[in-house]
Formats: structure tokens, sequence, C-alpha cells
């Protein structure tokens, strides 16, 4: 029976009075298929257990390992809760910077054209390509004592470098084209006309974004802010040049597992570091409904 | 002349699309921009529109010079290549956007949309979405929205191009009806022969940027100006579609095109 095509016909109703009927054929499939259809799926089992699951599930082992008692003190401890706040003022700032410029940005290349369109677009794309620790780097030669601007900082007295306005101005940089990269496609996909369209009859430039441009991108901009929101709060690297690590002050959740972890405090390490999972599980979460709701 | 252009001149990188180009349409006048691809004539009409700027020249709708009048205020309604529909409003919610616009009543405008729905015999789809329709539909709401603000000029960028080779021929004869009904002057742009000769009352032969000739379908297919419009307008076809035309309906005799015509 397994080798006949099978039939299934789905009744869809779009509207109030369209009736179109989809016939799904299920492909015909021989013996061979079947054997490299179930040694794929093995592979790509193993695969994923050993490097996704087996991590997560050592990070949850370990952080409960003294029990519930020692992951309670370890995750309210006064400097992890302090570096939950450094992490999420800095996420929250970057990921709104970041959405208003990604709008900016990709309404203005893909809506107008100019001279030097295309290598505006690149430039944009400059914190994908350069290491987080360089760019944190850049920050304290740009910022700091010896940099261009130094001794200006100094005179209105600013603290950047070792403080938190640094650490949420490499956040910014490191997350910079999230939103952008996915905008961008769309509203280039979407073309102008119907803009041009709303423009001669008189719309607004508010109105046509409100009416027009958003409804389009609404779900790329969702999906650009999440995946910003994953990437700045787990940015490690650049944040960890520019915060000369002061506890309680510049700490942000993933320097501070560092540290516990290099005191030899893997329990609080772990639990910690548990936090910056459920939160990943979440935006995960997050993610896939979004996805599903793009498709529709 | 309702619409005039003067010595306009455009360029686009280099590129020459407008170089000296002049006419003029009539009021109630239906005109057919005809031309090869890359002739110039969807620049000539986004210009009229106001979406393009011309580098040199005058601009005239109904006497005044509207080169420095944004599009949104030259009275005028535009009917894009692939219509350009809102694609997350409605059919009725598009023909009453340009009336929202306009801060219209709410009656007025649902009156309005009403009239248009049934002006284009769309009147129980008001509710669907523009991808549940098909080409021929969508033209009509596009047709319809854009006559919602009630433009004195009617511009259509190559109304028939998104369609279906059958129903074209049917949807043409439905569009000058339309137009000849509404009474709205109107300028389309075409790269096909057929299409201008039987829809418009004047066809202005572009090529290269220039105007070629100027006048009734008869004239520039009978009487040639310009070694391109000789070349470009096939008169033997010509006199199909004629004969065609004479006859009323599609029987035609005595004429080797029926068979590509029909």
């Amino acid at each position: 029976m397994k080798d006949q095509i099978e039939h299934s016909y789905e009744q869809d109703i779009v509207g109030d009075d369209i009736y179109s009927i989809r016939k799904v054929i299920e492909p015909h499939r021989d013996d061979v298929d079947h054997v490299m259809k179930y040694v794929l799926i093995g592979i790509a089992a193993v695969f994923l257990s050993v490097m996704l699951i087996m991590p997560l599930a050592v990070v949850i082992l370990n952080a409960l390992r003294d029990g519930w008692q020692a992951y309670r003190e370890a995750v309210l401890d006064e400097y992890t809760v302090k570096a939950l706040q450094l992490t999420l003022l800095a996420t929250v700032c970057a990921v709104a910077v970041n959405t208003a410029f990604g709008l900016f940005a990709s309404y203005l290349l893909s809506k107008f054209y100019f001279r030097g369109r295309q290598v505006l677009a690149s430039l944009i794309d400059i914190p994908f390509s350069i290491s987080p620790v360089i760019a944190g780097l850049v920050f304290i030669l740009t910022f700091g004592k010896i940099g261009w601007m130094g001794d200006f900082l100094k005179a209105h007295n600013i603290k950047i470098v070792f403080a938190v306005p640094g650490v949420i101005l490499v956040t910014i940089f490191v997350t910079f084209p999230f939103v952008f990269r996915e905008l961008f496609p769309v509203m280039n996909a979407q073309g102008k006309d119907e803009e041009e369209a709303a423009a001669l009859m008189g719309a607004g430039g508010l109105m046509i974004f409100r009416r027009i441009t958003f409804p389009h991108i609404k779900w790329a901009l969702v999906y650009g802010v999440v995946l910003c929101t994953a990437r700045a709060m787990g940015e490690f690297g650049a944040v960890s040049v520019i915060s000369g690590h002061l506890r309680g002050k510049t700490n942000t959740l993933p320097l501070h597992v560092e540290i516990l972890y290099n005191e030899f405090n893997t329990t609080a390490a772990f639990a910690v570091s548990s936090i910056l999972v459920i939160m990943a599980v979440i935006i995960l979460i997050i993610r896939s409904f979004i996805e599903r709701k793009r498709k529709i | 002349m309702y619409v005039e252009m003067r010595r306009i001149n455009k360029t686009f990188d280099g590129f020459q699309a407008s170089k000296d180009v002049n006419f003029g349409v009539y009021k109630g006048q239906l005109a057919a921009l005809l031309g090869p691809s890359g002739s110039g004539k969807t620049t000539i009409l986004r210009m009229i529109a106001g979406l393009d700027r011309p580098d040199s020249g005058d601009i005239l709708i109904n006497g005044n010079r509207v080169n420095d009048i944004p599009g949104s205020k030259r009275g005028i309604g535009f009917v894009f290549q692939n219509y350009a529909l809102f694609r997350y409003m409605t059919v009725a919610d598009n023909i009453a956007f340009g009336l929202e616009v306009q801060k219209k009543s709410k009656k007025e405008i649902k009156d309005r949309v009403e009239e248009l729905l049934e002006l284009v015999s769309m009147q129980d789809l008001g509710k669907r979405y523009p991808n549940q329709l098909s080409g021929g539909q969508r033209q009509r709401v596009a047709f319809a929205r854009a006559l919602a603000p009630d433009p004195q000029l009617l511009l259509l960028d190559e109304p028939f191009a998104a369609i279906d080779a059958k129903v074209r021929r049917e949807l043409r004869t439905w569009l000058k009806q339309m137009i000849g009904r509404v009474g709205v002057t109107s300028i389309f742009v075409t790269h096909d022969q057929e299409e201008a000769v039987e829809v418009a009352d004047t066809i202005i032969i572009t090529n290269q940027g220039r105007i070629e000739q100027i006048g009734t379908p008869e004239e520039v297919c009978r009487y040639p100006q310009t070694e391109f419009v000789k070349d470009f307008v096939d008169a033997e076809r010509f006199e199909a579609l004629m004969a065609i035309k004479k006859n009323g309906n599609n029987r035609c005799q005595n004429s080797p095109f029926c068979g590509t015509i029909n």
C-alpha cells in the first residue's frame, strides 16, 4: 500500500466565497530514499545532541549541582543582579538605537537612488566583519585617554571608557546591522510603486509609512529586533575590552560569568549562565513564532 | 490644449531619456504614447505626474505651468504598470485612500466608493484583498482608485502589460468605454501598436527620447513622416484592424491578419 500514490484533498476558504481545492500528492519513495532519510536524521540528531543539547544540559545540571539554595544565592547575588541590570540596559539601548537607525537606513537605501548608495549599504555591515575585540579596542582608542576625543571628554568630565556609556556604545556598535539587514531586503523587494501611488494621492510621509510601508515590514522588523536583542545580551568580546571589569559597575552578565568561573566558583558561574540560557530560549520561542507568522 | 509639454529635456545618470519633447493633448482626448521600450515614454508620463522632474522645459496642465507643483496637487490620477494596489488594504479601502487623504466625510467616502465599485462592476468584491483578485479585476480596482478623487487627467502606464493576452482585448474595449463614459482626459503608455490604434484618439510616437510623430491612428499608420515611424508602424496590420473595426464585431474578411489579431 505504501507504494501507492495517495491523494488527499484539502479545502481552503479565502474570504467568504472562494473555494480552492488543493491537491496534495505524497511523493513516491523507494527504499533507498527511505534509508537515506533515516541516516540523515540520525546524523543530524547526533550532531545536535553533542553540539547543542549536551552543553545546555551541562549548564543546567551544573547550575543545580549544589542544590536549589546555592542556585538561588548565586542568581540573587548583588553583583549578579547588577550585571543583569547592566545587560538589560545595554540591550534596550542597543535595540532602540539600532531599530531607529535600521528603519531610517533601509528606507533611505531602498526608496531613494543616489550616488554612493552601495558604499553606504556595505559600510553598515562593517560590524559583522570586524572582530568584537577589535571593536572594543577601537572605542578605547577613540574615547580613551590617549584617544582622539580623550582631551575633549576629559575637559567636559564625560567618562566613556571603563564606564557604562562605553559598554552601551560597543553593544550598539556590535549589533548595528541586525535590524537593517532584516528590513532592507523586504523594503527593497516591495519597490516604491505603492508609496508613489499614495504620495500622488496627497498622502504625507507619516501616513505613507503607517499605512503602506509599516504593514509590509512589520514582521521583518520584529524579527530584526529579536536577533538584535539576542546578540546584544550575549556580547562578550567588545564589552570585555571596554568595560574594565568593574564588579557591580561595568560588568555585564557574560563578563560576570567569566569572572566567577576564573574564581573557581563553578556553580555560581553556571547558575548565572542559566539566566542567559533561559533568556535565549525565550527569544528562540518568540523567533519561531514570528517565523511562522511571517510565512502566512 | 489641456496638457502641454514644451521643450522638455531629462537626463538620468548620463542617459538622455527625453530630448526636446513637445506635444499637447486636448481636453477629453485619449492619447497613447507609443514607442519601443527605452524610448522615453514612461519618463514623459512620470514627469506629467510629478514623479520625475524635467531638467528643462515647461509642463502645462490646463494652461498653468506645473513644474513646481507637487504631483498630488496637479489633479491627476495615475494607474501604475503593475497597479501598485495597497496590498494590506481591501479593495474598498484602496479606492477610499485618496478620499481619506483629502479628509472627506465618512459618508461621502462611502458613497463615492460604492459608486466606483459599481462603475467597474465589482460591487461584491469590496472586501477582498488585491491578492485575491485576477489581473483584470486588479486593473479595474486600480482604475477606480485613480478616479476616486475625481481627477481632471488620467495617466496610465502600460495598463495592459500585466494582463493575460486572452483577456487583454476585452479589457481594452472596456477601458476605452469607461474613459469615454467618465469623460476624463487620458494619456496612456504602450509599446503595442495594436493597443494604441484600437484605444487612442491620438498617437504620440516616441523613439530614443524624441517625439517622432503625432496624429490620429490613421495619420500615423497611413502617412508616416519619418523613417522610424514607417518601420515601426505596421501599415498592413493597421488596415486589418480598421477592417475589424468597420465590421463591428470580430468578424474580419479577406485579411491575412485575422488569425493573429483575434
